[in-house]
């Protein structure tokens, strides 16, 4: 399909590979933020064509990974209500709550249904007026102005039985957490591109100020990826720390303003939990108090819901980088897809579930 | 989850925040909200990520990765690797 296979061309990608290695001479920690970039990594094993010197970290890009627990028990609850129909996007389903996940919510009985975007949800509820119908509104800012648009719609149209369980995060709060972290090794950031595509890139030069670290605006197929790393590498080898953009087919510095604006009229900036890494300010959307009628939380009085992590899962680690899934001692044996003990096993963007697809066997050593 | 695939604009209808379009993926045909790109035309690929269109897709944007590429390797020939 075109602005996809010449993106995978295999020769195109290798001569990435082979001037990275030429112009790499010393060790570079970097780090992709999104899961739909590690997903691509591992699937097509860029890491692998990748000289010695540089690393790759997976970061804490999957929505689907860092909503946090209590949220999957909010809408596991909401889910058996005999007077809600619940809406998730599909990855959400088979997420691991305290006691259960969706799925088993609906094998229970519960209306619990897939959508392919928030709109559909809203359709559910115009059809069904006697139901109360919550979608779940998880994302980064690529999510954002689709979930805005349902709930802008509905206040609207004056739709009185649709409301939105929010869990909304931000990256450069992430990122900045990460910089910000003693320990921390990550020399580079690959941008990820379709969040760039809403929100622009200007919050990256501040961060680039700040930390000394390029960041380069990257697309998600293996030779955008590898375009992308040789970028950083070669601002890391020359001293420079600045902000560039290697996916200019679809971002534009300044982002895509009609998104924004919708966005921005139906959410606010707030603090937010991070599955596997705790709360972060100012690092989640919610709604915005005209539109706290569809509020989800506030609507079926959900406050005061406090769970806990399984104790055997280092996904906190993975998320921020310290760890590879396979260093996990529950990797591919009581973790697995079918029984996930983390949300990184379940999404196909979780760095565990990509190790588990493509990576099975190989042992992690040390 | 911020997986948004290519596909080509092949009709629109509608306007403003109401705008749709269909849109083909390799010929599979879904219909996608306009609102956010209301310069998309008829024949533009759009970037779609939950039945929405994010981005159109710049055509010369398009080729600079392979041109980077045969930039990237005169450089090297010039400054004399072998
Ligand atoms: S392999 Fe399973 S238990 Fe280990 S970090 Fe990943 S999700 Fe958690």
């Amino acid at each position: 399909m075109k602005y996809i296979d010449e993106y995978r061309d295999a020769v195109s990608a290798r001569r990435f590979a082979r001037a990275i290695a030429r112009i790499a001479t010393r060790e570079w920690t970097i780090m992709e933020v999104c899961g739909g970039q590690t997903h691509a990594i591992v699937k097509f094993g860029v890491d692998e064509l990748l000289p010695p010197q540089i690393t790759l970290l997976h970061g804490p890009g999957c929505p689907v990974c860092v909503t946090p627990i209590e949220l999957i028990d909010k809408a596991a609850a909401l889910g058996a209500r005999s007077d809600v129909i619940f809406t998730s996007f599909g990855d959400m389903l088979r997420v691991p709550g305290t006691h259960s996940n969706l799925l088993e919510v609906k094998a229970r009985g519960g209306d619990v249904r897939m959508v392919y975007s928030p709109l559909d949800a809203l359709k559910i509820a115009q059809a069904n007026p006697e139901k109360e119908v919550v979608f779940f509104a998880v994302g980064f800012e690529t999510t954002a102005p689709a979930n805005a648009m349902a709930v802008y719609q509905a206040a609207q149209l004056g739709v009185k039985n649709f409301s939105i369980l929010v869990s909304h995060v931000l990256v450069p709060p992430a990122i900045e957490a990460i910089l910000g972290s003693p320990d921390n090794r990550v020399n580079g950031f690959l941008a990820a591109g379709h969040v760039c595509a809403v929100v622009g890139y200007e919050e990256y030069y501040p961060l680039a100020d700040k930390y000394r670290v390029p960041f380069v605006v990257t697309g998600f197929e293996p030779v955008d990826i590898l375009q992308g790393i040789y970028m950083i590498v070669r601002q890391l080898e020359s001293g420079r720390a600045e902000v560039e953009n290697q996916y200019s087919r679809c971002v534009r510095r300044e982002g895509n303003i009609p998104a924004q604006q919708i966005t921005r009229e139906v959410f606010e900036i707030v603090p937010r939990k991070w599955r596997g890494i705790g709360e972060i300010p100012y690092s989640g959307l919610g709604l915005r108090e005209p539109y706290h009628t569809f509020d989800a939380e506030r609507r079926f009085n959900l406050a005061g819901y406090a769970a806990e992590e399984s104790g055997e899962c280092i996904s906190g680690e993975v998320l921020q980088g310290k760890l590879k899934p396979n260093q996990c001692p529950a990797f591919g044996t009581r973790c697995t897809p079918e029984h996930p003990l983390g949300a990184t096993m379940v999404s196909s963007e979780g760095a565990c579930a990509a190790y588990y697809r493509y990576r099975r066997l190989e042992v992690a050593h040390g | 989850m911020c997986l948004a695939v290519p596909g080509k604009l092949i009709s629109t209808s509608g306007d403003g925040l109401e705008r749709s379009g269909k849109v083909s993926f390799g010929g599979i045909i879904k219909e996608v909200s306009l609102a956010y790109v209301p310069e998309a035309q008829v024949g533009d690929y759009v970037i779609v990520h939950v039945g929405f269109a994010l981005s159109t897709v710049d055509e010369t944007e398009a080729h600079r990765v392979f041109e980077y590429l045969e930039q990237m390797d005169e450089l090297e020939e010039i400054s004399g690797q072998p």
